[in-house]
């Protein structure tokens, strides 16, 4: 299975190989999807896992047992609202219906629970106005 | 009961026009008849803001010294046209650079229209009179001479849906349509779009003044590709895609509010232009004419899938529910060009005439008539 975790961790555990312990001793591919890491004070990885559930969870668990904070990633799609002209474009390729434009106004409507992260929006917005964004 | 042009400008001027868009007058007819919209209503606004490929500026950067007869130019890294004198170019709206195909002409005409410098570099082969073989500098609207929008091809009357029978997904510059006919999308601000609400062009013709990306521009002659050789429905609308304007106006008057660089996915560069034409209300026809509503005008259904087949017909009215039904299936339907800011322009072209600060122009010469449209042979 293939997970996706932001990782956050304090000054004080950085010093410590992770990503080298999570290969070789809980056999999982790692891919950073993102880093940032702020010199001397800690900071958050985009970790992709691939390995079977069991490694894993025993990875996560290793990880928060070295002081790092481990949560799901939350992909999120986001776009300039001030530069939209709500041409409906983007709503033509959204398949969960969590872009919408219609009557009576026909401005472009964003409802982010319906959104399934499928990306298809970042390709159709003639104005190139959305964007993935990871949260935690 | 009929009414001149003089009659309606007079009109204007005393600050005595009535003035309706075209979506207003639609709803007045659901109870009114022509005859009675005509003696209550002067002008009717239309509007479109929508992507129209074929624009384009033309700009005179003015001479160096010493002076150098521009052969090669390019904008931003953009090549642009080097075929107009030594300092004029044409900058085409959809041009490009293969190598960032995402930001194009239509981006460089945005860009100066919001103020910003744009580099340009120029090269010629040098000559007696223009010695000068490359410049590289900096130019926005305030350095240099002319920035004329003028568009061979805007404001198609009515446009094909687009959609794909076929089982994958395709890019097109109708967005992206997916496979199985999962989705349809459609081009045009039906009963508020301008050369619907006149469909013959009675009104509009070469020195018709109109409301161009946030400024008066003008049309000033047929649109490249006009056709009036396309069937019509029982409403007297054509179906597809048939007749257009060519349009100019002053670049340094206009706002990216209602221009607009833009990028079709694996497409290319194209720019979203904003249009409001005032109808006069001359006689009964044209009243009749602009009380068109959605549910009244069809258009054909285009599968992009199928080397552009035209499988069936629709109407605004099912296009802006959302979805219609078609080959046993629901279709979800949505727009590509913005009816919210069609709306506005609509408004603010209304607000203008009302105010006295637009004055109706009658055609110095009309449109042209029996025109159909020739395809490219292959030698």
């Amino acid at each position: 299975m293939v997970k996706k975790v932001v990782v956050s961790f304090p000054a004080d555990s950085a010093s410590r190989p992770l990503i080298y312990e999570l290969i070789k001793k809980y056999d999982i591919k790692v891919s950073i999807i993102k880093a940032d890491i702020d010199g001397g004070r800690g900071g958050k990885l985009v970790l992709e896992l691939d390995s079977d559930s069991d490694h894993i969870r025993q990875a996560v668990n290793f990880m928060k047992e070295s002081g790092v904070d481990v949560t799901p990633l939350e992909k999120k799609i986001s776009y300039d609202d001030t530069k939209c002209v709500s041409c409906g474009a983007c709503t033509s390729a959204c398949p969960s219906g969590a872009l919408s434009i219609s009557a009576p106004d026909w401005k472009l409507k964003f409802q982010p629970d319906k959104c399934v992260v499928c990306k298809l929006c970042i390709v159709s917005c003639p104005l190139k106005l959305f964007k993935i964004e990871f949260a935690d | 009961m009929t009414r001149s042009y003089e009659e309606i400008n007079e009109k204007i001027r005393k600050g005595k026009a009535v003035v309706l868009t075209a979506e207003q007058v639609s709803e007045m007819a659901r109870t009114m008849s022509a005859k009675e919209i005509l003696e209550k209503v002067d002008v009717v606004t239309t509007a479109t803001f929508g992507a129209m490929c074929s624009s384009g500026a033309f700009l005179n950067f003015g001479h160096a010294n010493p002076p150098i007869r521009m052969e090669r130019i390019e904008l931003n890294g953009v090549p642009v046209s080097g075929g107009l004198a030594a300092v004029d170019t044409f900058v085409g709206a959809t041009d490009c650079n293969v190598q960032n195909p995402t930001y194009g002409g239509a981006h460089i005409i945005q860009d100066l229209i919001d103020g910003k410098e744009i580099t340009l570099e120029a090269w010629g082969k040098g000559t007696d009179c223009y010695p000068r073989k490359h410049i590289k500098t900096t130019i926005s609207l305030e350095t240099i001479n002319e920035a004329i929008l003028c568009n061979p091809r805007n404001a198609y009357q009515n446009y094909n849906v687009a959609l794909n029978t076929s089982d994958r997904t395709l890019y097109t510059y109708m967005g992206t349509l997916l496979p199985h006919m999962k989705n349809a999308s459609y081009s045009s601000a039906g009963e508020l779009s301008p050369l619907l609400n006149d469909p013959e062009c009675r009104t509009i013709g070469l020195g018709t003044r109109i409301f161009l990306a946030g400024t008066q521009g003008y049309v000033t002659w047929n649109g490249t590709q006009f056709n009036c050789s396309k069937p019509l429905n029982e409403n007297g609308v054509p179906m597809g895609n048939a007749r257009t304007i060519a349009v100019m106006g002053e670049m340094r008057e206009m706002s990216s509010e209602f221009l607009r660089g833009a990028y079709f996915e694996k497409y290319g560069v194209t720019m979203y232009v904003g249009i409001g034409v005032p109808i006069p209300l001359l006689d009964e026809d044209l009243a009749h004419r602009v009380s068109i509503r959605n549910s009244q005008i069809d258009t054909f259904i285009e599968d992009y899938g199928h080397e552009c087949d035209l499988i069936g017909k629709v109407n605004y009215e099912q296009l802006r529910s959302g979805e219609f039904e078609f080959m046993g299936k629901k279709i979800h339907t949505a727009p590509l060009s913005s009816l919210y800011k069609a709306r506005k322009i609509a408004a603010i072209l209304k607000e203008w005439i009302e105010k006295g600060q637009f004055e109706l122009t009658a055609p110095v010469r009309p449109m042209p008539t029996g025109t159909s449209l020739k395809g490219l042979k292959e030698i």
